[in-house]
């Protein structure tokens, strides 16, 4: 399992891109997807919805659970995946390319969040 | 508990194939190698590998073993004939489920009793404190036995391959011992899936020689591990219940759809078993007025109702509570099995929906199973 890395990760196991134009994207880990198992919904914010750094904006849910997704920065909803929407299992299969979450525009500067390999130990711990 | 886990015979073998593990009533359990649907799909239209070895067996002999489950069960297991099984329940006195189970005749004094995993010990209680009077013997097995199960339509080719045992005269829900890739096992035709499929009883040292076997057996035909995970998807669309959602102590078997295990008519203990009047005043209640029955829901939407949530009108009256829910693989939509007032238990009843954190998203009302396999 490899973290990219010019992503930035959350300790909820979010991973978040650079910014362009002040607007970066989101979407979970490849850990936390194969930890969630087979994803068959996701609940996404709405566009221009305000969201906060470790809140609550929406839901991932497999065959035997539901998550929380938080946003890993404050900010503004600039796009969501539609292509997710409508297939969930592109969190499995391309947790870092296609299976995208939604795209923010950062108000603030991120908190804590961890570098690719700081993220790697930290799922090791 | 502080216990730790409890690990089966292929453990290492889990491991080596790379399972996501969990506990599971006490134990080390595989949930899924790898992809759950997948899994789950494969059972459906190949075959999958399980390993079972959790469940609890239970062995009775003597003279009297008959006579002693036929007091201790629902059932009516003197009829079952030597090399058959029998799906049965133990119930209270009251008339609540202690477990359901599965009872294999292997001989004319000699019955196996295999229990759910989470009940084993409760079931096991309860037989040797029913056991009074009776000249039988109950011993423990759980840790005599190794469980594997094939399932799904490649089964039977792929079994045949491993064993000279008359597959093709074991009808569904009989058992015959035999030997399987040189181990010597207990082959049932039952399962939990849907399916046709075979579960295997044999030594636990015996275990990883036939897992492999059957592995490699059953390359061609597509065959692959599988975990807890599509166990649970696979038996939900065959409508099956499940131990602690659809069936507990608050609920007889008449609540739960399955009034027809209990045999009211034994010719042994002169007719007399524990639970007796509890549960003919239930059937009467069942017949006469449910107060909520057993039924099947299809998702109109995408979100899935879990074990606990609250059946609903559109205007939010509860109607009913959800004892299991998932995404199904074969219909493509979330599905469950609810408990729901009789009043809106009828197949198309309009208007019920699944309060799902708070939003109220449309269910069809459908008679169980989901799925049925074409024989």
């Amino acid at each position: 399992m490899s973290n990219p890395q010019q992503l930035r990760y959350s300790k909820e196991h979010e991973w978040l891109s650079g910014a362009e134009d002040g607007v970066s994207t989101v979407g979970i880990t490849e850990h936390a997807a194969n930890a969630l198992g087979d994803v068959v919904y996701v609940q996404l914010p709405e566009v221009g919805a305000t969201v906060a750094a470790g809140e609550t904006c929406g839901e991932l849910e497999s065959t035997k659970s539901v998550s929380d997704l938080y946003s890993p920065v404050d900010g503004e909803i600039a796009e969501i995946n539609e292509d997710v929407v409508n297939d969930p299992s592109l969190v499995n299969s391309a947790p870092f390319e296609g299976g995208w979450l939604f795209k923010v525009k950062i108000s603030g500067e991120p908190g804590d969040l961890l570098s690719a390999d700081e993220y790697a130990a930290f799922i090791q711990s | 508990m502080t216990d730790a886990p409890r690990r089966t015979a292929l453990d290492a073998t889990h491991r080596g194939l790379g399972a996501t593990m969990t506990d599971f009533a006490g134990w080390d359990m595989p949930l899924r190698y790898s992809s759950e649907r997948d899994e789950h799909v494969a059972v459906r239209t190949r075959a999958g590998l399980f390993d079972l070895s959790h469940m609890g067996e239970i062995t009775v002999t003597g003279p009297q073993a008959a006579d002693l489950l036929d007091y201790a069960l629902v059932g009516n297991i003197g009829g079952v004939k030597t090399g058959r099984a029998r799906y049965t329940m133990i119930c209270e006195d009251k008339g609540g489920i202690l477990d359901d189970l599965i009872v294999y005749r292997l001989a004319d004094q000699e019955y196996m009793v295999v229990a759910n995993a989470s009940n084993a010990q409760v079931v096991l209680d309860a037989l040797s404190a029913r056991a009074g009077g009776f000249d039988a013997a109950i011993r423990d097995d759980r840790d005599a036995y190794a469980l594997l199960a094939v399932q799904g339509p490649e089964s039977p080719g792929i079994l045949k391959k491993l064993t000279d045992a008359d597959l093709d005269g074991l009808k569904y829900y009989a058992g015959l011992p035999g030997t399987v890739a040189g181990v010597q096992a207990l082959i049932a035709r039952t399962g939990y899936t849907g399916e046709d499929g075979f579960e295997l009883f044999v030594r636990p040292a015996d275990a990883v020689a036939l897992w492999e076997a059957l592995t490699e057996a059953g390359k061609d035909a597509g065959l692959v591990p599988c975990g807890l995970s599509c166990r649970d998807t696979l038996r939900l669309e065959a409508g099956m219940p499940l131990y602690g959602h659809e069936l507990t102590t608050a609920t007889t078997p008449f609540d739960a759809g399955l009034g027809r295990v209990v045999k009211f008519e034994k010719t042994t203990n002169g007719g007399d078993f524990v639970g007796r009047e509890a549960l003919a005043e239930a059937a009467e209640r069942a017949e006469a007025r449910p107060p909520r029955k057993l039924v099947g829901l299809i998702a109109r939407g995408r979100r899935v109702p879990r074990a606990g949530y609250p059946v609903v009108t559109a205007d939010g009256t509860v109607i009913g509570e959800v004892t299991s829910g998932a995404p199904s693989p074969t219909l493509g939509k979330p599905i469950a099995i609810a408990y729901v007032d009789a009043a809106y238990a009828t197949a198309g009843t309009e208007g019920v929906c699944v309060d799902i954190r708070g939003s109220h998203e449309p269910y069809e009302v459908t008679a169980l199973p989901f799925y049925k396999r074409q024989k």
